[in-house]
């Protein structure tokens, strides 16, 4: 789950990280507010999961509660690369010394924890990785083993950080260490991480990514739940347990298990047609859950045709027929279903559907036949 | 000869009163696997279908001998029972679990790398390793594998697994062993590992390789197989048409930037003479083709 800005800067202050003092604001009242409160001048922040913001005048600065006003109208429902502003994030501005670059992620090839770090901040991190790869200083970092003071010390002068910025630095990515492995982070990022005039050092931006499979250990992430944007048919499929990501296509997909759901997004592609969506109703799926995959499907109204690839293994067969006629006698499937069965009782599973057959419910022997019928009848 | 696992291999089951534990744990007994021990704590002396269970690894491996263990437990006690089963002398470890932190793996990859250099971890979130005919350990359904060789499969995906093996086995053309890696972020045993083992294995006459989008593991794979591999090697990556940025399944499943295409796995793979192809079907008969040939 990506973090806004503003949830990201909370999650930094709660492991000791210091940010600029600022808040939300959803009206241009509450940002008046909300300056006045922090204090002139202040930086008005569209609050939106997409980069290139100060470019689309998302951010803007204030030195009076007229700009701030006028600046906050302005950003409030203005549309970033198709995300419409509802939010901004208000906070005193900060006099800049320097900028600098400080992210952690995993390492998978090494499987090691990478910390990122740099003297040139506040720019992209992948144009300094193209034009000069010697300006970031990485430091590999064993998960037994994790990153103390010393270490962080002299990671900031390898990175030639200012002399004024490294004691504070490295104390800030101690804390930053800290949040990304507790706060079970895929992704830590400060860009940038600055030096003020006076010898400060703080985050201006942040950037996070939790590790949704350890949800279950964090009850506060609740929160931040409750204000992801998703695509309606996501939220629902989410609702009902199921892996769902919306996709632009007029095949709908259902399969068991998340490489045979991507291996049909391909199939459907190689023979002309283009999926709806990736949908893997997992291992084990019983009736039930078949049922409701088909009723996410069909909420699609771009759903032209639904191709349904199941391999049993632990999913039965049987249970995922059951669960199509179950579906089909609950509501009205305005596609037709193209159908492959192999594995654990398909068998049974093609004679549960056998007296059900027809021109809205179809099965074919392999998984490329299936994916041609369902893209004829998708393109008819 | 398979890798890994074979007709001696001697396996606990940790989570075996589980529901899932237990139906997996009996269909691997079932299979012919040597299902010797259950482990779930404070259910000592207890017995699963006629499986003993103990309190712990250790006291499991003292009674037994045991030198395998199939983890199926839940995400939070999965890092737990995988450090138990190191400690408790078990050398070859697989995890079916799904679900598990990230930062959790990394930790107890890396401790198990650091005091226990001679353990093996499978997975976590894997469908485990099959030996047609002489060992199951994990999820799956022994009846589409087919004994006797002469080819070696390697998958990061489930289903995508046990598809391979379907297509090989109604053409006639059986498994040595068939690993399934998992497609989380930190694999215990990777595609290298694997291969190598199969390079190794004298009745493997030919690989299958099943990756999918994200990470780099398919494209290291690649410069091995450039450099040290001579047998044969067929490949399949799923997701040519996944979007950027967008998990698919798989918590490792996912385009970062440009970083994890399928198209660059591809393309590094058929610059190590692998044979690439488009789909699962055509990957077996590419490889029952070169069977054939052999």
């Amino acid at each position: 789950m990506d973090l806004f800005e503003y949830q990201g800067k909370q999650y930094f202050a709660r492991y000791g990280i210091p940010v600029s003092d600022g808040d939300i604001a959803d009206t241009v009242e509450q940002a008046v507010a909300v300056a006045g409160r922090v204090g002139y001048p202040v930086v008005l922040k569209a609050q939106v999961k997409v980069g290139g913001r100060g470019k689309a005048g998302g951010v803007k600065l204030a030195a009076n509660p007229e700009e701030a006003a006028r600046h906050a109208a302005s950003i409030l429902g203005l549309d970033i690369k198709g995300h419409v502003v509802g939010r901004l994030w208000v906070e005193h501005a900060s006099d800049i010394a320097r900028e600098y670059y400080a992210s952690f992620t995993l390492d998978r090839p090494n499987k090691v924890h990478l910390g990122m770090l740099s003297a040139q901040g506040g720019v992209e991190i992948e144009t300094v990785a193209a034009e000069s790869p010697d300006a970031i200083a990485t430091l590999a970092i064993d998960p037994v083993v994790g990153l103390d003071v010393a270490t962080a010390r002299r990671w900031v002068a390898e990175a030639g950080l200012d002399e004024a910025a490294r004691a504070g630095a490295a104390d800030l990515l101690v804390a930053l260490y800290r949040c990304y492995t507790e706060g079970d982070c895929d992704l830590a990022e400060v860009n940038p991480l600055i030096l003020t005039p006076d010898g400060r050092v703080h985050a201006l931006d942040a950037k996070v990514t939790l590790d949704d499979n350890a949800a279950y250990r964090h009850p506060e992430w609740e929160e931040f739940r409750a204000t992801e944007t998703e695509d309606p048919r996501e939220q629902m499929a989410r609702a009902k347990g199921l892996n769902y990501i919306g996709l632009s296509g007029s095949v709908g997909i259902i399969a068991n298990g998340a490489g045979l759901a991507m291996s049909t997004l391909d199939v459907v592609n190689q023979v002309g047609g283009s999926a709806a969506n990736f949908l893997d109703i997992g291992g084990g799926a019983d009736a039930g859950v078949m049922a409701a995959a088909l009723e996410v499907i069909n909420h699609d109204p771009s759903v032209r045709a639904i191709f349904v690839n199941i391999f049993g293994g632990i999913t039965r067969v049987d249970e995922v027929a059951r669960g199509v006629l179950e579906a089909l006698g609950r509501v009205e499937i305005a596609a037709p279903i193209v159908l492959r069965l192999d594995g654990t009782n398909a068998e049974e599973g093609r004679a549960i559907l056998a007296p059900h057959l027809g021109e809205n419910l179809m099965t074919e022997p392999t998984m490329l036949d299936a994916a041609r019928h369902a893209v004829a009848l998708a393109n008819r | 000869m398979s890798i890994f696992v074979d007709e001696n291999t001697t396996v606990i089951v940790q989570g075996l009163t589980g529901s899932q534990g237990r139906f997996h744990g009996l269909r691997n007994r079932d299979y012919g696997t040597k299902v010797v021990a259950g482990v779930t704590p404070g259910k000592g002396g207890t017995d699963v279908d006629g499986i003993p269970v103990y309190n712990t690894v250790a006291e499991a491996v003292a009674a037994t001998g045991a030198t395998a263990s199939f983890v199926v437990v839940p995400p939070a006690f999965a890092s737990a029972a995988i450090l138990e089963a190191a400690q408790g002398g078990i050398t070859f470890i697989v995890c079916i679990t799904e679900g598990i932190p990230a930062h959790d793996e990394a930790r107890t990859y890396n401790r198990l790398v650091e005091e226990f250099p001679g353990v093996r971890l499978l997975g976590p979130n894997c469908p485990g390793v099959i030996s047609p005919g002489k060992c199951n350990i994990g999820i799956t359904a022994g009846e589409i594998a087919l004994a006797g060789g002469p080819v070696g499969i390697v998958s990061r995906s489930g289903t995508l697994t046990y598809q391979a093996l379907y297509e090989l086995s109604q053409q006639g053309v059986g498994q040595t062993t068939c690993v399934g890696i998992g497609g989380d972020p930190v694999p215990g045993t990777n595609f290298i590992d694997c291969l190598s083992a199969f390079q190794d294995d004298p009745d493997t006459k030919a690989v299958m390789m099943i990756g999918e989008i994200g990470g780099s593991e398919e494209e290291r794979a690649a410069e091995w197989i450039a450099a040290h591999m001579t047998k044969p090697v067929v490949a399949y990556i799923a997701g040519v048409t996944a979007p950027p940025g967008r998990k698919m399944g798989h918590a490792g499943a996912i385009i970062s930037g440009s970083k994890g295409t399928a198209q660059a796995k591809m393309a590094a793979l058929a610059a190590a003479g692998v044979h690439v192809c488009q789909n699962p079907t055509e990957a077996g008969e590419k490889m029952v083709e070169l069977v054939r040939a052999l």
